[in-house]
């Protein structure tokens, strides 16, 4: 693998991976939370939710999913060259 | 035993504590002074991060402004742990990989010029300012609520330690300690929050708690909101502020973060590129800890206040209401002479004044909790005042004697030089630090949402595009920087001092409060950098192959 491809997955990876952080955050705890705050799981509102526990825990998950993808994409970079 | 006993013990183990580690890790040369020599463990730097970031304010107010902001607190959940996937994901490997000690360090050397360097020092040093006296203010509050010493007495042994072990042991001996601060100030919020949360719901985990029902099988936010709407404040589960603003805050709040000089320098001290992006996630992960069990703390005390006290005779009132009202963190004037508690959202019938920081503080006695309990938050907020205190400690000491001496103004001096140069800065700074939490400015408060703003608008674009294009030339970055600044004070300035003919509410622009103009002024920023680099040389061969070096793992 060239250094070239390695650079263009990281992007599409952080592409990818910012996406979804907008989404959890700025989507679902304020642009869109009024809609959401008309489903309700147990005590929740959903889009309250979001905004004060779902973004959390999402902002936890991508950045130890970004961690996985770039140790698997690092390995093989390592193991071509 | 006595209160007072337990706060003693436990400040004084935790403080020993700190003084061995700081003695058991010296700094010998200014590598270990400015990055611990680089060979920080990715989950013990995630601890340190974490202890560095969680500042005073986030451990004793942010549960209660959340508690009496309801979903408009929402803005500093998201706000201040976003900023750690920007961090993860486009700065903090690069960073790591460049290599060098600070953040001037990166902006001067990919800008190829000391005007850069320079005026990332001085966004450096007004950002760091801003926020550590308003920590040691913190380190004063604590010692003068809790252990009956006035607030400079307190102060003062704040600055003592801090000067201990950051003078000492620079990043070494704080990174170390930061990580003890950590497992100290955890602890400390965990315990009251568990008992409280099985106490009010009878669910020991309080991120469950806070969606699950009370003891009527009401759900807790449920009634909180019936509640509120009865004291006529605003829903608790929706906002007060526009969207638009909530999202210009959050926006600010994210970006500053990821900006800020004395969090990225940590990732600066671990081996390897991979373990800069693992200890931003475990960083993220010890933060969260504490993050998604405050809006829980918030709804619980929230609740509670309003239940023991509106429309209760004041005769009646717990035996810790009466020592909250001696500290002034709870007011009552009897407006309508009956006895009784008027607690409405109307500023004319209201009889109560609440602090927002009883809501950490007065929890383990409202719930009843042994006195050790009440020790240990002691303690912890002590440790998170102190440990943020140290973080920014070293970014103003290392701007000093890396960035403006070593780098500017006497190249030629040497690495023993430069560490009593980095140790002088670091007693210079403490004294100036101890000075404003004894005479804080009035302004603290004020120019808290300043820092991020200036993060967000100076630093973020510049370290940014540095990495991610190599066209973005020294004129644009410099230009960029100093339009997106000067932007934000000029805003600050305008209508939180009420310079240049100030301005209310109404007169925002957009409807933007100052705390989220950083969005704004950070754009700015971006445009301008492009638009002026685009328009002059492109940076040299050497400056792309650099580029190109960092973004290889």
């Amino acid at each position: 693998m060239k250094n070239n491809t390695y650079w263009k997955k990281n992007i599409q990876y952080i592409s990818i991976l910012l996406t979804l952080w907008f989404i959890v955050s700025f989507g679902c705890g304020i642009l869109f939370v009024e809609q959401l705050n008309t489903i309700q799981i147990r005590g929740f509102k959903l889009g309250f939710w979001f905004a004060q526990q779902g973004s959390i825990f999402g902002f936890v998950i991508i950045i130890f999913t970004y961690i996985y993808l770039m140790n698997r994409l690092d390995n093989k970079l390592n193991k071509d060259n | 035993m006595e209160l007072q006993y337990w706060i003693w013990i436990a400040v004084g183990l935790s403080f020993s504590l700190y003084i061995g580690i700081a003695i058991w890790s010296r700094a010998g040369s200014t590598k270990e002074f400015y990055v611990a020599g680089g060979g920080v463990h990715p989950i013990a730097n995630g601890m340190a991060t974490a202890a560095d970031w969680m500042s005073a304010a986030s451990f004793i107010s942010m549960a209660g402004i959340i508690s009496f902001s309801g979903y408009d607190g929402s803005v500093y959940l998201m706000g201040w742990t976003g900023g750690y996937v920007l961090l993860a994901l486009l700065l903090a490997p690069y960073l790591r990989k460049f290599g060098k000690f600070t953040v001037p360090d990166f902006i001067g050397d990919r800008y190829y010029s000391n005007t850069a360097r320079s005026v990332a020092v001085f966004c450096a040093l007004i950002v760091s300012f801003t926020y550590i006296a308003g920590q040691m203010r913190g380190v004063g509050v604590v010692f003068s609520r809790y252990l009956e010493v006035d607030i400079v007495t307190g102060v003062l042994i704040g600055m003592g330690i801090v000067l201990f072990y950051a003078v000492l042991g620079g990043m070494k001996g704080i990174t170390y300690t930061q990580v003890a601060q950590y497992c100290v100030l955890i602890f400390a919020f965990m315990v009251p929050a568990i008992y409280i949360s099985f106490l009010v719901t009878g669910n020991v985990v309080p991120q469950f708690g806070f969606g699950a029902t009370d003891a009527e099988g009401v759900y807790l936010l449920d009634k909180l909101d019936g509640l509120h709407k009865e004291l006529g404040f605003h829903e608790y589960t929706s906002g007060s502020k526009s969207m638009f603003d909530v999202f210009c805050i959050t926006m600010a709040l994210m970006v500053g973060t990821a900006g800020l000089p004395h969090v990225i320098v940590r990732f600066f001290t671990v081996k390897k590129v991979s373990d800069a992006r693992k200890s931003a996630g475990w960083a993220l992960l010890f933060i969260a800890i504490l993050y998604t069990t405050a809006p829980a703390i918030a709804v619980f005390s929230r609740t509670n206040l309003i239940e023991t006290v509106s429309d209760k005779p004041y005769e009646q009132m717990p035996y810790w209401f009466e020592k909250w009202e001696t500290t002034g963190l709870l007011g009552f004037t009897d407006k309508n002479e009956d006895g009784r508690i008027q607690y409405t959202a109307d500023a004319a019938t209201n009889e109560l004044d609440v602090d927002v920081d009883i809501m950490v503080l007065a929890n383990p006695e409202i719930a009843d909790l042994p006195n050790w309990v009440i020790a240990l938050l002691a303690a912890g907020a002590l440790a998170a005042a102190l440990s943020t205190a140290a973080g920014l400690l070293l970014v103003i000491s290392s701007a000093v004697s890396h960035d403006l001496l070593k780098k500017m103004v006497m190249p030629d001096i040497s690495d023993k030089g430069e560490l009593i140069a980095a140790r002088i800065a670091a007693i210079a700074a403490v004294c100036l630090a101890g000075w404003f939490g004894i005479n804080p400015p009035g302004f603290v408060a004020a120019t808290v949402a300043l820092a991020f703003g200036l993060a967000a608008s100076s630093f973020f674009p510049a370290i940014l595009l540095g990495i991610f294009s190599k066209r973005i030339n020294k004129e644009g970055a410099i230009s960029g920087m100093l339009v997106g600044v000067s932007l934000m004070l000029f805003y600050m300035l305008k209508f939180k001092f009420g310079w240049f003919g100030g301005g209310e509410k109404a007169d925002w622009w957009f409807g933007i409060s100052p705390e989220g103009f950083g969005t704004v002024a950070m754009v700015a920023n971006f445009v301008v950098t492009l638009i002026v680099s685009s328009r002059t040389p492109a940076p040299s061969k050497e400056i792309q192959q650099l580029v190109e070096n960092i973004r290889k793992p």
